[in-house]
């Protein structure tokens, strides 16, 4: 590891000179994307900034707290009709409608958050799974409220004037929105919440005894990381024009935790590499129908059996090993 | 009517219960929910399909032929799969089952195509019997006979034989077994050949009615984590029950209350069980140690 002279070194969010410039690079590299490449790539990339959004929210619940979801493109589908429905029935602005979708999906996440106390592995893995089923059928069957199978075309955003119609312009909203989130979210795992998440996660009852509030600790744990993918899913339905119940079951809930599993569990940094990597996989597998679930499937027994830390796990064990070289 | 709700309820249900069966095995086992059960089941049924129409097996043996391979499935996804991950938590084992969910799906994707197929089946739906105030249709006794002729064979299985014994040893106590001279290795795969099995003799059951496509299990297999949970996770008996009951309560809703929240009593019931007893009509509730 680096040789630390600070103490609060270790919790500050860019460690040291070379954080910052690394960020700054990011930043830079981020900034001439839409000038370079090709307008579909953009498209993608903007994808993938609202994949990530949901995966570090997933992360937090899963690898931060070790609440199994298995349902959460519950969520996911919550915020993006939310968002859809308030734009379209109530004329309601972007800037409104968009920290809506996570409010509406983050109170569902508290409400999901209650019957889970009392449920661990399995048993919780089951509820979720319930959860997530539960909302897709009740999409198709509401039909008033959410246009039933034929699904609802969210509007373009806009910030009164400024219309986001174009695929550089929805890049910019997506990224902005996800460097917020996921600075957000690392703040939060370096915080006191984040440091009972992971007490929970490791022993709830050696956390309840050293005075963590496990159910008001574990129920955020769902509220926030449903508010994650609520907003999440709200950008990704206006991104794509077009969202319906079938997008939202349980294959996107397996593809979301995938994420995070092959990025790396209990990682920021792993959710963001896991997001890029599968939505990258998806596109460049687009065309052969079945490979990608087989692909997928491999991935996931690969990495649970062989790299549990995922594949931002297996960087730093290289970056490790190259560090203290040659000892 | 209502006994004839309660009797169409009982074939369904038991569908339910033979794969909460094959569920409730593996979990006593290896301690994990196996979300592959279906897509297990569901690649036996198209094992059978295949060798019924490709290969122009007669039912009977193209059935047996599909029961033996899926038996092979079973305990092959058990070593090559599970084996391996022995050091893995909850998260980790639920994620290994995923996995092998989408492979399974993929294959079948792959090599069938997506498109729905039909399922020959050898008993007519419209032929009817009557017992008394009821009208049973050939199909459901065929279910009903089959289901219940296959779990008292399991019953007996696990009962009189030393195998069966032996099965129910190892998870009990592990160390114990061993010491006793059963193989701990040949047991799981053996158990999750059997599950394998008890997912297939559904699938193909299933099959007929549902259409044949990869997604044909995955509403049943929702259905019969419901009836593993209220029945409870760790009694075979509380499958058989859970399955059972859920067939007939959603018989029920949908003939009393409306035909379209039929889908949704089994998350009702896994809300409800969750919430309110958790381990389930019969399942008992392990002490966790700190």
């Amino acid at each position: 590891m680096a040789v630390r002279t600070d103490y609060l070194e270790e919790f500050r969010l860019f460690k040291g000179t070379a954080g910052k410039t690394w960020f700054g690079l990011l930043l830079a590299i981020l900034l001439i994307i839409p000038a370079t490449v090709e307008s579909y790539l953009v498209f993608l990339a903007a994808l993938a900034a609202t994949h990530i959004i949901i995966a570090v929210g997933l992360n937090l619940l899963t690898g931060y707290a070790g609440q199994i979801s298995l349902g959460h493109a519950g969520f996911i589908a919550i915020g993006a009709y939310t968002s859809s429905l308030l734009m379209l029935k109530l004329n309601a602005p972007f800037a409104l409608a968009l920290p809506a979708a996570g409010l509406v999906a983050g109170l569902f996440g508290l409400v999901l958050g209650f019957p889970a106390l009392r449920l661990t592995g399995p048993y919780l893995a089951v509820a979720t799974l319930g959860f997530g089923i539960a909302v897709a059928q009740v999409l198709v069957k509401w039909e008033a409220l959410s246009g039933g199978s034929i699904g609802l075309h969210p509007p373009k955003p806009a910030f009164g004037l400024l219309s986001i119609d174009s695929d550089t312009r929805f890049y910019f909203l997506s990224i902005i929105t996800m460097l917020v989130m996921t600075i957000g979210a690392a703040n939060l795992v370096r915080s006191k919440i984040g440091r009972a998440f992971v007490a929970i996660r490791d022993s709830e009852i050696a956390a309840q005894a050293m005075g963590v509030n496990v159910p008001l600790y574990k129920t955020m744990a769902f509220a926030i990381s449903a508010l994650y993918a609520g907003i999440g899913g709200a950008l990704m339905g206006h991104l794509v024009g077009y969202i319906n119940p079938d997008s939202f079951g349980v294959a996107a809930s397996i593809y979301f935790l995938s994420m995070i599993v092959i990025g790396g569990l209990a990682s920021i940094l792993g959710s963001i590499v896991g997001s890029i990597f599968l939505t990258a996989l998806t596109h460049l597998l687009s065309g052969i129908k079945s490979l990608p679930m087989v692909i997928y499937g491999g991935l996931l027994i690969l990495v649970v059996i062989f790299e549990p830390h995922g594949l931002w796990g297996r960087w730093r064990r290289i970056r490790l090993y190259w560090r203290s070289w040659p000892f | 009517m209502p006994l004839q709700l309660v009797i169409g309820g009982l074939a369904t249900g038991s569908l339910y219960a033979l794969i909460a069966l094959g569920l409730v095995i593996i979990y006593r086992v290896s301690h994990v929910l196996n979300f592959a059960q279906g897509e297990m089941a569901m690649v036996s049924a198209f094992l059978a399909f295949t060798f019924l129409g490709v290969f122009r097996i007669p039912f009977v043996w193209a059935c047996l032929l599909a029961i033996g391979t899926s038996f092979l499935l079973g305990a092959i996804i058990e070593a090559a799969f599970l084996r391996p991950a022995k050091k893995s938590d909850v998260l980790g084992l639920v994620v290994i089952t995923l996995g092998v969910q989408q492979i399974l799906y993929g294959m079948a994707g792959w090599i069938w195509g997506y498109d729905t197929k039909l399922f020959p089946s050898p008993v007519s739906d419209t032929t009817h019997y009557r017992f008394g105030a009821a009208i049973v249709s050939q199909a459901n006794l065929w279910i009903l006979g089959v289901s219940v002729a296959l779990m008292l064979l399991l019953l007996l299985f696990f009962r009189y034989t030393r195998t069966g014994i032996a099965l129910r040893a190892v998870p009990q106590n592990p160390t114990a077994a061993r010491l006793m001279g059963i193989r701990a290795s040949r047991a799981f795969s053996l158990t999750w050949g059997i599950a394998s099995v008890l997912g297939a003799v559904a699938g193909i059951l299933i099959a007929p009615i549902t259409f044949l496509d990869p997604n044909m299990m995955l509403n049943p297999l929702l259905k019969a984590f419901a009836a593993a949970t209220l029945g409870g996770m760790s009694s075979f008996a509380g499958a058989v029950v859970g399955g059972g009951s859920l067939g007939i309560l959603e018989n029920l809703v949908g003939a009393y209350l409306a035909p379209e929240l039929k889908d949704s009593v089994a998350f009702v019931v896994i809300v409800l069980v969750l919430c309110v007893r958790p381990s389930g009509i019969l399942g008992r509730h392990y002490e966790r140690r700190v």
